[in-house]
């Protein structure tokens, strides 16, 4: 086996980094604060991924993976505090489960919506978000624990600098085989197009459904890892809105590029903090129409994405 | 005409199609049109635009429903199968506004095409054992055989939309044979050529059928190339067969001049 065939530099640099920032949180230069925005970049970068491979790799346009973001989330905390599982230890089995919930979710919805195409599923996926935000929403009638509209409260602290690290850097490198392998030649052949990827003897369906529930498992994975770092979750923090910063996020750096994924996901959080910290608090919300700005520019100059050397000819 | 099983008492018909119908919005694109290719043979197919011959190989390859009709393929009926069992059982075809994978390198166009009849599974890609590499490598291998044998060699690593059209489609064509096929349904391959591309064309038709010892169904227009090629020719019209011979039996018949030929006989 050579998983980690030609990911020596990517190896030394993800360690390289992770010293730094080892450093940088044990000697206490940098605030619990700063710590916990940093370690947010990775599971920002992790989820975008999935909508990279969704989107980015095989041209599934979608609205709604910030649901899956959530599904992933309230599986693990669910699991946690029912179970009593607050160690360490158990956290990569909820973050798995977490995954596979929003894979399989993701599978029994794709069946029937991944026949749409372009806009037609992305206004599917849109309503397949608001679905799930109601049902967050209500969730206290399933299980008191869940909290509803007021939010599942008193989630174990698990998520560490460490784990977090551990498991983006993994889950990129799976991603990154997975994309050079036959299956994301096959993505990219569906993207390019689909009805000469049938004529070639490509079972188009499974192969978007593949991408479809992969990519919400990488989101399923990074929503746990949310849940354990901020141990509060509300149904506001998964719906269109964030689904949109991912897709944003994707389109910044650029399609069926990951590195690009991963500068725009740092750049984006980035941003996000930096604009609280410089503007002042009584203009703070404003930060949200920068955003839309920058999309709009965006695809204007730029609409294969900041990193792509491809430019719009308009 | 009485096309029986497959190989067993030595009949040979690739491919029977039998009272094949089809109809867009009470326009009968498709009506009831039969016809069969001998293993080995190149059957040409003429007519005039909207006579529905693209139609009948979209029939053919269920990219469309057919609305009444069989298809067997070596005996086997494949009327209710989709477009990617089609090719895995040894049907290419390419398309006449080009379908290429235009965002891929040329190399790329290729190796997809290979690997879908050369699987290995996720894990393995993941993981990236042994088989995975292995398999990975011969798909290359078979592309750039594939490539140098239409002259496209040199352009493995080029975007494939980038290529001058002739090259296009001649990459459409090795795609098409880098699934392993028997039959090759083409259609219009000489469109947008001139003549001194024709009769390469032909020329590597020619080559590429010997080699891969094929069974050929052809849509084309260019009469050159039609005649040429064709051990039989078809026409249609109307979405029927209006006449059924060999080139030269085509060429003299009235109605064909008529329907399509027009005036004057090439």
């Amino acid at each position: 086996m050579k998983f980690f065939l030609e990911s020596r530099r990517l190896i030394l640099l993800a360690a390289g980094i992770y010293i730094v920032l080892k450093l940088l949180f044990s000697f206490g230069i940098v605030s619990e604060y700063i710590q916990q925005i940093t370690i947010y970049v990775f599971i920002v970068v992790l989820a975008a991924t999935g909508l990279n491979v969704i989107y980015g790799y095989t041209g599934q346009f979608s609205l709604g993976h910030a649901a899956f973001y959530g599904i992933g989330a309230y599986t693990s905390a669910y699991l946690v505090k029912t179970l009593g599982l607050d160690s360490v230890f158990a956290l990569p089995a909820t973050l798995l489960a977490g995954g596979i919930m929003a894979g399989l979710v993701a599978c029994v919805i794709g069946i029937p919506i991944l026949r749409l195409r372009d806009d037609f599923l992305g206004i599917a996926t849109l309503g397949f978000g608001i679905l799930v935000r109601v049902f967050f929403d209500n969730s206290d009638r399933i299980s008191e624990t869940l909290g509803g509209s007021r939010g599942f409260t008193g989630i174990v602290k698990l998520t560490n600098l460490e784990i977090t690290f551990v498991v983006t850097v993994f889950l990129l490198i799976v991603t990154r085989n997975l994309i050079s392998s036959r299956y994301g030649l096959f993505w990219r052949c569906i993207k390019d197009d689909e009805t000469a990827s049938a004529s070639v003897g490509i079972d188009t369906t499974r192969m978007k459904l593949m991408a479809f529930s992969y990519g919400c498992f990488l989101a399923g994975v990074a929503g746990a890892l949310y849940a354990h770092l901020y141990t509060f979750l509300h149904p506001s923090n998964f719906d269109f809105l964030r689904s949109i910063d991912f897709l944003i996020i994707v389109i910044l750096g650029g399609m069926g590029n990951i590195a690009g994924t991963i500068w725009a996901g740092v750049l984006w959080v980035g941003f996000i903090e930096g604009l609280r910290i410089v503007l002042p608090s009584n203009v703070l919300d404003l930060r949200w129409v920068f955003i839309p700005l920058l999309l709009i520019m965006l695809m204007m100059w730029r609409p294969y994405g900041l990193m792509s050397k491809k430019k719009g000819n308009g | 005409m009485g096309h029986g099983s497959w190989g067993e008492d030595g009949m040979t018909a690739m491919l029977e199609v039998e009272r094949l119908e089809k109809s867009f919005g009470g326009v009968r694109a498709v009506d009831g049109f039969s016809f069969h290719v001998d293993r080995g043979e190149t059957l040409g197919i003429i007519g005039p635009n909207g006579a529905g011959k693209t139609t009948v190989f979209n029939l053919i390859t269920r990219f469309y429903t057919p609305d009444g009709g069989r298809v067997r393929f070596m005996g086997k009926l494949i009327t209710h199968l989709p477009p990617y069992r089609l090719a895995r059982l040894g049907i290419a075809r390419t398309f006449q506004n080009l379908r290429l994978f235009k965002d891929l390198t040329v190399l790329e166009n290729i190796t997809s095409a290979h690997l879908t009849g050369h699987s290995y599974s996720p894990f393995a890609g993941i993981f990236r054992t042994r088989r995975h590499l292995r398999i990975e490598r011969e798909a290359r291998e078979n592309a750039m055989m594939l490539l140098n044998f239409l002259g496209l060699g040199e352009k493995e690593q080029a975007p494939a939309g980038s290529l001058p059209y002739g090259e296009q489609r001649r990459l459409e064509l090795a795609r098409a044979l880098a699934i392993r096929p028997k039959l090759l349904l083409i259609d219009e391959p000489g469109a947008g050529m001139n003549p001194r591309e024709i009769q390469d064309l032909v020329i590597t038709l020619r080559e590429v059928k010997e080699r891969f010892d094929l069974t050929i169904v052809m849509i084309e227009h260019q009469m050159g190339l039609v005649m040429n090629i064709s051990d039989r020719i078809l026409v249609m019209d109307f979405g029927e067969k209006i006449m059924e011979g060999t080139p030269s039996e085509v060429r003299k018949d009235r109605r064909v001049i008529e329907a399509y030929l027009g005036e004057e006989p090439v």
